[in-house]
C-alpha cells in the first residue's frame, strides 16, 4: 500500500476538530515554520520537495512562491483556490470535509512563506456546508492561537477569510477568480499582469489549489527532500484522485505519482476495475477537459511502454496519442459508452460556463454543441465532423483564458480516437438511436480487461 | 435572462442585516463590495429562494453601491435564480461523468412523477427540477442538490420515491439559513 501523505488520519473519528487534530500531530507545522524557520526557508523547502500545482496546470509551486512581489512593500495576499468544478473532480471536497484543518494549517504556513497577513479560501457557493465547516476549523484554530494576533508569540499575524462564490465554472480560473472575490462577474483577466504582481485589489496575489497548499505541511515538518522521494522525476510526491464513471468503487484515492494506471483501475485497493463485468472502452484521466483516450492508448503508450499516473507518463506521445494529469478527475468508459454523447455532454457544459468576452470561445462552444447534438440525434452530414474539428481548431489557442482550449480539447480528442463512431453516427442515422457504438470493429480486444487482475 | 420587479417593499430581518454587515467587515476598508455575493445569498433566503429586482435593490441599498454593479453579479451566477422557484428546488446534476451513472434516467424519473419538464416547478409550488452541471459528486452520481445539502446514490425509483415523500412531510421547512 502506498504511503499516505495527505490522508493518513482521514479516517480517524472526530478528525475534523481541532483537539483530535491536533492530538495527531496537527499544526506541527505551524510551530516549526513560525518558531524555527524564516519566510524564505519555507518557500526553500517547497521548492525542493518539487511540488506541483494540483489544481490542473501542474506549475511547480515553490517557484511560484518565489515571483511574488515583496519588493513594492504593498499587500500580499494567499487565495486557496476551493472552487473545484471540473467534471470528474471532487478530491478538494473530500479533504475539505473530513480534515479541513490540515487545509488551515497549510494556510497558516503558507501565508506565513508568503508573508501574508490575510489570506481568502474561495470555495464555490454548492459546496455550503463545508464552507461551515471550514468557518468553524478558523475559529477553531484562532481560539487556539494559531491565528489572528501575534500567533503563537512569535509576532506573526494572520487572519483567514472564508469565501464562498454562487456557480459559475470560470471562477475556478485564477484571474476569474480574483475578480469574483473583488466582488464582480468572474471574468478572466489579460495576463500579463499577472496576479504574482497585480492580483487581489491590485496587490500582489499567490493563487493555489486546495491539494497543494495541503501538501505544505508535510513538507515542511519532514523536509522538501523528504517529499521528492515519493512519485517519479518530476512528477514528485502523492496525489488525490477522485474515481468516477462505470468502475466497481468510485471514490477518491490518495496514490504514489509513480502507480502505474493498470494498478490504479483494476487493482481492490483503488477503483477495482470494470463494474458489472463490463469491457474497458475509454478514459478521461485528468477531468473532462484533458483529451479522451482509448483505452488502449491508455494503458499503454503509443510505443507499447505501461503507463503510470505521472504527469510524464499519461503525457507522453503529445495530444496525438497522449494526455494529461490535470486536475486528477478521473473518469472511465465501459464498453457501452456513447463517444459522440459524451462529447456533445461536455461541449455544451463549456458553452454553459463560457463567461462570454471572446467570441472563438462563446460562439464557437454553442456552435460545437448545436453540431454534436445534431450527430448525436441521428441528424448529422458527412460534412459535420470536419466542421467540427474546424471549429475548434480556431477556439485553441486564441482567447483570453484557457477555457476555450479545454473546450477544445475533448472534441479534438474523441474525434482523433473515434472518428469511426462519429461516421457511424451519420451512417447509420436511425440504428444510432436504438444502440451504441460501443466497441465495434475493436482489434484491441487484449486490452479490454473485465476483471480486477491485478493482486493488491 | 430577464429579471422580475414584484414592487412589494424588501426589508431583511434584523439578523439578516447583521449578518450583512459583519459579512461587509470580514474585507479590507474599502474593499466591502467583495461581500456581494455571499450578501445575495442571504438575500435569496429572506425572498424565497430568489432574487426579484427588488430584492436586488435592496442589496444595493444596503452595500451603497450602484444596482447596476448588483444585476451585474447576479446574472452571472448559476445559483442565482432570477426568477421564483418551488419550495423545493431539485437540482439533478446532469454533467457527463454523472450521466454515464444514470442522471438522465434520474431527472426524466423526477420529471415524470411529479408531471412537469426540467426547468417547471408543481403546480402546488411544491417542487422545481432543474439539470444543472457538475457539482462535484460525480463518485456518488446519480445525484441531486437541495438547498444545503447532496442527495447521492439515488439509482432507483424506490430511494427517490421515499426522498420526495420525506420532503412532502416537511412542513416547517425553511430554506437553510446560509451564512455562518
Ligand atoms: C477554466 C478553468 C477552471 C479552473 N478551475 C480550477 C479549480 O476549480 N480549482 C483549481 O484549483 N484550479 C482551477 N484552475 C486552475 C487555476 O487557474 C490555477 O492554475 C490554480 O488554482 C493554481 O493552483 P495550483 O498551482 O496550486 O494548481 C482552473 C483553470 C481554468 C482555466
Ligand atoms: S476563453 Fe471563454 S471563458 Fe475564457 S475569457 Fe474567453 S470567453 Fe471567457
Ligand atoms: S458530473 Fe455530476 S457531480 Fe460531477
Amino acid at each position: 500500500m502506498g504511503k499516505k501523505l495527505l490522508t493518513e488520519h482521514i479516517h480517524v473519528p472526530g478528525i475534523n476538530s481541532f483537539d483530535v487534530y491536533k492530538q495527531h500531530g496537527g499544526y506541527a507545522s505551524v510551530e516549526r515554520a513560525l518558531k524555527q524557520m524564516t519566510p524564505a526557508e519555507v518557500v526553500e523547502e517547497v521548492k525542493k520537495s518539487g511540488l506541483r500545482g494540483r489544481g490542473g496546470a501542474g506549475f511547480p509551486t515553490g517557484m511560484k512562491w518565489s515571483f511574488i512581489d515583496k519588493k513594492s512593500g504593498k499587500p500580499r495576499y494567499l487565495v486557496c483556490n476551493a472552487d473545484e468544478s471540473e467534471p470528474g473532480t471532487f478530491k478538494d471536497r473530500y479533504l475539505m470535509e473530513k480534515i479541513p484543518h490540515l487545509l488551515i494549517e497549510g494556510m497558516i504556513v503558507s501565508s506565513f512563506a508568503l508573508e501574508a497577513h490575510l489570506s481568502f479560501i474561495y470555495i464555490r457557493g454548492e459546496y455550503k456546508w463545508i464552507y461551515e465547516l471550514l468557518w468553524k476549523a478558523v475559529n477553531e484554530a484562532k481560539a487556539n492561537g494559531y491565528l489572528g494576533h501575534n500567533i503563537l508569540g512569535t509576532g506573526y499575524h494572520l487572519d483567514i477569510v472564508v469565501h464562498c462564490g454562487a456557480g459559475a465554472y470560470i471562477c475556478g480560473e485564477e484571474t476569474a477568480l480574483i475578480e469574483s472575490l473583488e466582488g464582480k462577474r468572474g471574468n478572466p483577466r489579460i495576463k500579463p499582469p499577472f496576479p504574482a504582481i497585480q492580483g487581489l485589489y491590485g496587490n500582489p496575489t499567490v493563487v493555489n489549489n486546495v491539494e497543494s497548499i495541503a501538501a505544505v505541511p508535510w513538507i515542511v515538518n519532514h523536509g522538501g527532500e523528504a517529499y521528492s522521494k515519493f512519485g517519479v522525476g518530476r512528477s514528485a510526491g502523492t496525489k488525490l484522485i477522485s474515481a468516477c464513471g462505470n468502475i466497481r468503487k468510485p471514490g477518491v484515492y490518495e496514490i504514489d505519482l509513480s502507480l502505474p494506471v493498470k494498478e490504479f483501475l483494476y487493482s481492490d485497493e483503488y477503483c477495482g476495475g470494470m463494474a458489472n463485468g463490463k469491457r474497458l472502452k475509454a478514459v478521461v484521466a485528468g477531468g473532462s477537459s484533458v483529451p479522451i483516450l482509448p483505452a488502449e492508448l491508455f494503458l499503454q503508450t503509443a510505443d507499447g511502454k505501461d503507463r503510470l499516473m505521472s504527469y510524464e507518463s499519461l503525457n507522453e506521445g503529445g495530444f496525438a496519442s497522449g494526455t494529461m494529469l490535470g486536475s486528477g478527475g478521473f473518469i472511465v468508459y465501459d464498453e457501452d459508452a456513447c463517444i459522440v454523447r459524451n462529447t456533445w455532454n461536455f461541449t455544451r457544459f463549456y458553452h454553459h460556463e463560457s463567461c462570454g468576452q471572446c467570441s472563438p470561445c462563446r460562439e464557437g462552444t454553442g456552435w460545437m454543441e448545436k453540431v454534436l447534438h445534431n450527430l448525436e440525434s441521428g441528424h448529422g452530414t458527412s460534412g459535420d465532423i470536419d466542421l467540427l474539428w474546424d471549429i475548434q481548431r480556431k477556439i485553441d489557442g486564441n482567447t483570453i483564458c484557457p477555457l476555450g482550449d479545454a473546450a477544445a480539447w475533448p472534441v479534438a480528442s474523441a474525434i482523433r480516437h473515434f472518428r469511426e463512431e462519429f461516421e457511424w453516427h451519420v451512417a447509420e442515422p436511425e440504428l444510432s438511436q436504438k444502440r451504441n457504438y460501443g466497441l465495434l470493429n475493436s482489434t484491441k480486444e487484449k486490452l479490454y480487461h473485465t476483471e480486477a487482475t491485478i493482486e493488491s | 435572462m430577464l429579471a422580475v420587479k414584484t414592487n412589494k417593499p424588501v426589508n431583511f430581518s434584523e439578523s439578516a442585516q447583521a449578518k450583512a454587515r459583519e459579512i461587509m467587515d470580514r474585507y479590507p476598508t474599502g474593499k466591502h463590495k467583495s461581500a456581494i455575493i455571499p450578501i445575495l445569498h442571504i438575500a435569496q433566503e429572506e425572498n424565497e429562494n430568489w432574487l426579484s429586482v427588488d430584492t436586488m435593490d435592496y442589496v444595493a441599498g444596503l452595500m451603497k453601491i450602484k444596482p447596476v454593479e448588483v444585476y451585474e453579479v447576479a446574472t452571472f451566477y448559476s445559483m442565482f435564480n432570477l426568477k421564483p422557484v418551488g419550495r423545493f428546488l431539485l437540482e439533478v446534476c446532469h454533467t457527463g461523468p454523472c450521466a454515464v451513472r444514470g442522471a438522465e434516467w434520474l431527472i426524466d424519473y423526477l420529471c415524470s412523477k411529479l408531471n412537469i419538464k426540467p426547468g417547471g416547478t408543481t403546480a402546488d409550488n411544491m417542487f422545481t427540477v432543474k439539470g444543472v452541471e457538475c457539482l462535484g459528486a460525480c463518485g456518488y452520481a446519480p445525484m441531486m442538490q437541495i438547498g444545503k445539502y447532496y442527495y447521492e446514490h439515488l439509482d432507483t425509483p424506490e430511494k427517490v420515491d421515499a426522498l420526495i415523500e420525506q420532503l412532502r412531510n416537511r412542513v416547517d421547512y425553511k430554506h437553510e439559513n446560509w451564512v455562518v
